[in-house]
């Protein structure tokens, strides 16, 4: 039950009711009352048993011609970098520094390369792009932290949470736009922000969030949630069903 | 067949889970080791997170104890007494097992420690069945047999609070049963392996228990202690997978039934020189993986809830 298995319905009736909406605005004064309005077409991923990734799409619409940056943040953590020495012939963990609001998965779109739309300076103000990201940097020297900064977004990137390339908004017309966002097999779970921003002329015109939600479903996740929450009955249940199938096994053996 | 384990977070294939269940028990049927110490490291090597394969293994070997305890019982080849006092020593070890193993796990070193832990013992328990079994086999050639007493005296056995043992026909100090049971405790909890494979040898030598009760005695303490680490390692680090544990067990207690029927026809010692070859096979590739040059030297590691 993913995006990829029925995203069409959505997605046709979505953009047919925004072209409807353009086409009304078109015809006599602009009829979107915002300069930018978007949505998903799915709210929430549903993490089952066979999940294997998913796409999202948003879309949109703004109140003329413009430029379209997209950006996706996985819920924050403080995370842990360490770095392998070899010690005596054997790798070891040595150095470690932790980074503190770390998104768990961080992605970008947008309708034209992001540093022709905004200055350096918009584009650290408003997170666009991984070098971007406003992480709290722990206290070290700072080419230590820098090395280990950068270390933490390969490391993401190889695990395909963030994504070094830049997903492409596409416009319709030059008032409808639409995207696909794309979810990993091994996405984290939690509440993301979709925020999507409207440039023109090198100015952030307008900017909208959208949340979006990722959990697990089905027995998997109540498994998980029992381990996590309630841990000693859990304990205390995986004893038990050990206890109870080691007799068994112990009287079905016993007849043959 | 993929099957998604939930503490694990990720998915395996069920038919493999259940051959390495099967096989592994296979082979502690046919010589009476737990078959842990083969298991945990067959599971980290097809990826399962260390963390996760040692403490849903105690919750395995929970389960294969209990099958293998209640038929030594009935052949009455338990000692209750030196099982309890082995026990005391059981539950304190691997209670402090279990914080050393979450201690080292917020340090960032468990998988390293449970890998060299395994090397080394591997290593060891490998050499030194390769060395007895080919023994054996020349022995049995030049048929040359050395007359041995019930057990040797050695300074250990002149320790205060000395106890009375009867089903082992003993009369030591409580002392050593304690600290055998402790050591035990906390490998159990390190390794998440029952600890036969070192507790056996250690009764049988340094105890000087007759072989005859060993067995049963030994897998009735390590269903106290195995589940003792279940619990604390389900309280403490939420790592005891039981959809793993459940496939493991299922595979494991078949193959144990038809490893203990099929030992009894073949040649002993030569399939104990196998064992040992495998033992050391598995140590070695363990080994490979802590020099070899890994494909990046970071890592990262959530620290904890996300907000």
């Amino acid at each position: 039950m993913t995006g990829r298995d029925r995203p069409l319905p959505y997605r046709t009736v979505a953009l047919l009711l925004i072209a409807l909406f353009a086409l009304a605005g078109s015809q006599g004064r602009p009829a979107l009352a915002a300069p930018l309005i978007a949505d998903l077409s799915n709210h929430l991923i549903a993490i089952t048993t066979g999940f294997a990734g998913t796409d999202v799409l948003m879309f949109g619409a703004t109140d003329g011609p413009g430029d379209i940056i997209v950006t996706v943040r996985g819920p924050l953590t403080d995370v842990s970098v360490r770095r392998k020495e070899r010690v005596a012939g054997i790798w070891v963990n040595r150095d470690s520094l932790t980074f503190g609001l770390v998104p768990s998965f961080y992605a970008v779109a947008s309708s034209r390369p992001v540093e022709e739309l905004l200055t350096p300076e918009l584009l650290q103000r408003q997170q666009v792009g991984e070098s971007n990201l406003a992480l709290i940097r722990p206290e070290a020297k700072p080419t230590k932290v820098e090395e280990f900064r950068q270390a933490l977004l390969r490391v993401k990137e190889e695990q395909g949470l963030y994504s070094p390339t830049l997903g492409k908004v596409s416009f319709l017309g030059n008032q409808l736009f639409r995207t696909e966002l794309r979810f990993p097999s091994n996405v984290p779970i939690g509440s993301y922000l979709v925020e999507v921003m409207l440039i023109r002329d090198g100015k952030l015109v307008s900017a909208q969030t959208t949340p979006l939600v990722i959990s697990k479903t089905g027995v998997g996740a109540e498994i998980f949630q029992f381990a996590h929450t309630q841990s000693l009955a859990y304990g205390i249940s995986a004893v038990l069903a050990a206890l109870l199938l080691g007799w068994f096994a112990y009287l079905i053996f016993r007849k043959i | 067949m993929q099957i998604y384990l939930p503490i694990a977070e990720m998915s395996l294939d069920i038919f493999l889970l259940l051959a390495l269940g099967t096989g592994v028990g296979f082979l502690s049927g046919m010589f009476g080791v737990g078959g842990g110490f083969l298991l945990t490291p067959l599971l980290i090597l097809i990826g399962v997170p260390p963390a996760v394969a040692v403490a849903t293994q105690a919750n395995q070997v929970v389960a294969s104890s209990v099958s293998g305890v209640l038929g030594h019982w009935r052949r009455d080849n338990v000692d209750f007494k030196m099982g309890f006092v082995l026990l005391i020593g059981g539950f304190v070890g691997s209670t402090a097992g279990v914080a050393l193993f979450g201690l080292l796990r917020r340090l960032g070193q468990i998988d390293l420690v449970i890998g060299l832990l395994y090397v080394v013992l591997l290593g060891l328990i490998g050499a030194l069945m390769m060395i007895e079994s080919l023994g054996s086999i020349l022995r049995r050639r030049h048929r040359a047999v050395a007359p041995r007493k019930l057990h040797q005296h050695i300074w250990l056995h002149g320790l205060p609070f000395k106890m009375r043992f009867r089903k082992s026909r003993l009369y030591i100090s409580a002392l050593l049963p304690l600290v055998v049971g402790f050591f035990v405790g906390i490998v159990s909890a390190l390794m998440g392996v029952g600890g036969a494979f070192i507790l056996v040898p250690a009764m049988i030598y340094i105890l000087g228990m007759p072989t005859m009760v060993v067995v049963g005695t030994s897998l009735f303490q390590i269903i106290f202690v195995a589940a003792n680490v279940t619990l604390l390692q389900s309280v403490q680090n939420q790592t005891v997978d039981v959809v793993l544990a459940l496939v493991l067990t299922v595979g494991g207690v078949v193959g144990a039934q038809i490893g203990s029927r099929v030992v009894a026809k073949l040649p002993a010692d030569q399939i104990r020189v196998l064992l040992a070859a495998l033992v050391l096979v598995v140590g070695a590739v363990l080994a490979w993986e802590l020099v070899a040059t890994p494909e990046s030297i970071y890592s990262i590691a959530l620290v904890g809830e996300p907000r």
